[in-house]
């Protein structure tokens, strides 16, 4: 196990340098120049453009740039933004947790309904409820996030007036930021109505952002069980006369669950994804928004660090998700 | 279920609001988060409204609701004969912010002033470096360190200016955003204690609103100066909930959630008018969008095509099209709410058969051209892609025909810079100040050729006529010369004017006191709510 491990790690190195090299160079390679946007519309004068390329470390060769950076990266230095001056890394730290607490409930809500979901949709396989549950996956799958979370805010927030429209947790509440998550702090905080308010303002980002993993999960572990409830021990152990829930639910589901964990594994991904646009719309403060925000301005420092701490993330979760394997399977088990 | 939680939080919050003895908090839905809290700094409106115009004061204000100068920090000034030298008399026993993080020790005075521009100006000014890759674009921007020659404490409650050259549009420069006075005493403080980014994150001066704290990308939150020398606002707090997107706006104000937004949807707002819970004001914005030919350039050079081209233009359909009716034609490159805005002035009329024969007569014929379209939307023209095409079949009905380009946005603004480059360039301007040398000399003066001077259209008779607007300093001489300017440019069309757009404000009804600047900047002092 220990040597898996540290095999695993010795992948990772030549990984994250990769990533470095695509971060640091393809941002590059997107037109449009940092500096000149300083000054938007107003034309900069190309003496001051030179002096302030000169002074941000543009005006020398990118290789130059490049090794500058990585070595302020192992140092922990991830640069300044070029647009609020703030250091990268930091604002990094000031906004994951929002991004976090959003992607953990949406993970989870998506696991919660998305497991059970398959499993029934596997065991009564064809019939209308089968039907159903793969039904809304699909258009669940195919949903445009932007549209769906617009139609939830429209129906639940203006019509219905059940949900509030958008941020983290009601304005009249103010206490300081503790752990960063929000439903933690407004606990911390003591003040009466702040979970609540905090936990109201996660329900519709939480939907929309889990809307596609809960579809992606529930697919998966429908065609995981399918496979996994024809084999032959699952018909012993009917044949030995277990009842159907030891029989689905401790031999078959266990089994089925490998594919399933890898497809959680992978939705990581697909949730930051996900986040830059649930967070545009419901004014989520984390690093989705940032990233974009950063992206309009070519503010190479937060796109390259934001890219590679993401990056590095997924990694990690990856690293974690092929560990869980072997806990869950032993005959994986390295 | 859904119901019963909020029908008790909304009962709580009842409970929590009448425990505060009804504090009156202000909730505006700005439209994206402030680059930083020091005005000198950046360039974005949005940074503005959340540091300029709550924190901090400027020597002069813009009256409000117009580009008019009128006293703030300064009492009242002189300009000497020469028209060289402005002394402003500061005005006495204003207090800086007492806040959690700074408790001031004396009132305002000349010395902050001398260090609010100094830091911007002088390259060994302690401050003038004081964030990393920090610079004052504006500062710069306006040509300040080019015009100032001095700025000097006289005493304690008088400053003096000295320019290098005349230039009349200062005054309007003084009651910019950058030119906000913050306290020396404070940056002092800072400065002992090393922590000088601090300036940037807990901003401390003089104005209606003190800074309390800011949420990244979320809230920021302000209250009521108490000791404001304008007087003590009507509301309590003031906060800025920061909400990118405005269809969401516009829900959150639906919902009550803030009193007021930026910026909504052209599509929204005939709902939002119809909504009576809501009000909308509405006001033609200090923009215009204009569609710039190269004048450098056959067949381009000539007066007699530009002008046909012109004709061409059905710009109504335009603003009919991009803006739903929510902007104007504009017949002048400055707007209507700018002063010597000349409206004697007859535009072109559209018509394309007219527009035809004067393209023959010039000997034009098959002519093929490219017109440029922005790839982002802007205030003064919301899709430029659906203008382009509204233009391009236009000018298809008097035989031309039309490649429309595009760029990414920075890329754009450089590249249609270039004096060679082709056919006609999109794009247009916000005014900085009011001051109509802003837009008359910044785009179309000789020196912006290569630069902010997208036809590279130098002519001498209307170069003279900004110029020397630029150094009388009598409003009423100024307008003359900025009307005849606006003559010579109507006759020599570097441009076909497009739009100006208007500034569309949608607010809860019971808002009251809030007064639109034609700037476009949101202030939010005076601002009351009634129940």
């Amino acid at each position: 196990m220990f040597r898996f491990l540290l095999g695993r790690l010795a992948v990772l190195i030549p990984t994250f340098i990769g990533v470095s090299i695509i971060a640091f160079s393809f941002i590059r390679l997107l037109p449009g120049d940092p500096v000149a946007l300083l000054s938007g519309e107003r034309v900069m004068s190309p003496e001051r453009h030179a002096q302030i390329s000169h002074e941000l470390g543009y005006d020398r060769p990118i290789v130059v740039q490049y090794f500058d950076y990585l070595w302020g990266v192992l140092q922990g230095d991830f640069g300044t933004s070029i647009s609020t001056k703030e250091p990268v890394l930091g604002q990094f730290m000031q906004l994951f947790p929002a991004t976090l607490e959003l992607s953990l409930c949406a993970i989870i809500f998506a696991i919660v309904l998305g497991i059970p979901a398959g499993v029934f949709a596997a065991i009564k396989r064809g019939s209308v409820l089968d039907q159903i549950i793969m039904g809304t996956a699909l258009i669940g799958f195919s949903m445009p996030i932007f549209w769906w979370g617009l139609l939830l805010i429209i129906l639940f927030s203006g019509i219905l007036q059940w949900t509030p429209v958008s941020g983290r947790i009601s304005l009249m509440f103010f206490f300081p930021s503790v752990t960063g998550f929000m439903l933690v702090d407004s606990l911390l905080s003591g003040q009466d109505g702040a979970f609540t308010s905090a936990a109201s303002h996660l329900i519709l980002p939480t939907i929309v952002l889990g809307t596609i993993p809960l579809a992606v999960i529930a697919r998966q572990t429908r065609s995981a069980m399918l496979e996994v409830l024809s084999e032959d021990y699952v018909r012993t152990a009917r044949a030995k006369g277990l009842s159907a829930f030891r029989v689905v639910g401790i031999h078959a589901l266990r089994n089925a669950m490998i594919p399933v964990i890898t497809t959680i594994g992978l939705q990581v991904g697909v949730m930051l994804a996900g986040a830059i646009l649930t967070e545009s719309i419901f004014s989520w403060p984390g690093i989705g928004k940032w990233m974009v925000d950063s992206v309009f301005r070519r503010d190479y420092p937060v796109i390259q660090g934001g890219l590679l701490i993401i990056a590095g993330l997924i990694m990690l979760v990856n690293l974690i998700v092929d560990l869980l394997y072997g806990l869950i399977n032993p005959r994986i088990r390295h | 279920m859904f119901k019963k939680t909020t029908f008790a939080a909304a009962l709580l919050a009842a409970t929590v609001l009448s425990g505060v003895a009804n504090a009156k908090t202000f909730v505006y839905c700005s439209e994206a988060s402030p680059e930083g809290f020091d005005p000198g700094l950046y360039t974005a409106g949005t940074t503005f409204d959340a540091a300029a115009h709550t924190v901090y004061n400027r020597l002069l204000e813009f009256k409000k609701g117009t580009t008019e100068v009128e006293p703030g920090l300064a009492e009242s000034y002189e300009v000497s004969d020469d028209g060289l030298q402005y002394t402003f008399k500061l005005r006495p026993g204003v207090k800086f912010q007492t806040t959690e993080f700074f408790t001031p020790t004396r009132d305002f005075n000349a010395d902050d002033v001398v260090f609010s521009y100094e830091r911007q100006w002088k390259e060994d000014n302690a401050w003038h470096k004081y964030v990393e890759g920090g610079s004052w674009e504006y500062f710069a921007g306006m040509g300040m360190p080019d015009l100032l020659d001095k700025v000097e404490k006289v005493d304690d409650m008088t400053v003096k200016f000295t320019l290098k050259r005349k230039e009349a549009p200062f005054l309007a420069n003084v009651a910019m955003p950058f030119a906000s006075i913050l306290s020396k005493e404070y940056a002092d403080k800072l400065q002992a204690d090393g922590k000088m980014n601090q300036m940037n994150q807990q901003p401390l001066g003089t104005g209606p609103f003190q800074f309390v704290a800011y949420q990244q990308d979320a809230v920021i939150r302000y209250k009521a100066n108490p000791e404001y020398w304008g007087g003590k606002q009507k509301i309590d707090d003031l906060v800025f909930a920061i909400t990118t997107d405005a269809s969401v706006r516009y829900q959150k104000l639906k919902a009550g959630e803030c009193h007021l937004m930026p910026y909504p949807n052209a599509a929204d707002v005939a709902a939002m008018k119809a909504d009576p819970d809501l009000k909308v004001a509405e006001q033609e914005g200090l923009n215009v969008a204009y569609l710039a030919y190269n004048t450098t350039q056959a067949p381009f050079d000539k007066v007699e095509v530009r002008k046909a081209l012109n004709m061409a233009i059905n710009k109504q359909a335009i603003v009919d099209a991009v803006f739903q009716g929510a902007a104007t034609p504009a017949k002048n490159p400055i707007p209507p709410t700018m002063w010597s805005y000349n409206n004697a002035i007859e535009d072109d009329k559209y018509d394309p058969d007219a527009a035809k024969k004067m393209l023959e007569d010039a000997g034009v014929s098959g002519l093929q051209m490219k017109v440029w379209a922005m790839p982002v939307a802007r205030p003064y023209m919301l899709n430029a892609r659906r203008a382009a095409e509204l233009i391009q079949s236009d000018f298809a009905k008097i035989g031309v025909t039309v490649e429309i380009v595009s760029y990414e946005w920075a890329e754009y603004l450089d590249k249609s810079k270039a004096k060679d480059r082709d056919g006609a360039v999109m794009l247009g301007w916000t005014g900085d100040n009011g001051d109509p040398d802003n837009f008359l000399d910044t785009l179309l003066g000789c020196d912006a050729v290569g630069g902010n001077n997208r036809a590279q259209w130098c002519n001498q008779e209307f170069d003279d006529l900004v110029t020397k607007a630029k150094e009388v300093s009598d409003q009423a001489e100024r307008t003359k010369l900025y009307e005849e300017a606006q003559v010579v440019f109507k006759r020599e069309a570097p441009w076909a004017t497009l739009d100006h757009s208007l500034a569309i404000v949608p607010m809860r009804k019971n808002v009251e006191g809030f007064v639109q600047s034609p700037l476009g900047d949101f202030a939010f002092d005076g601002v009351d709510i009634v129940e």
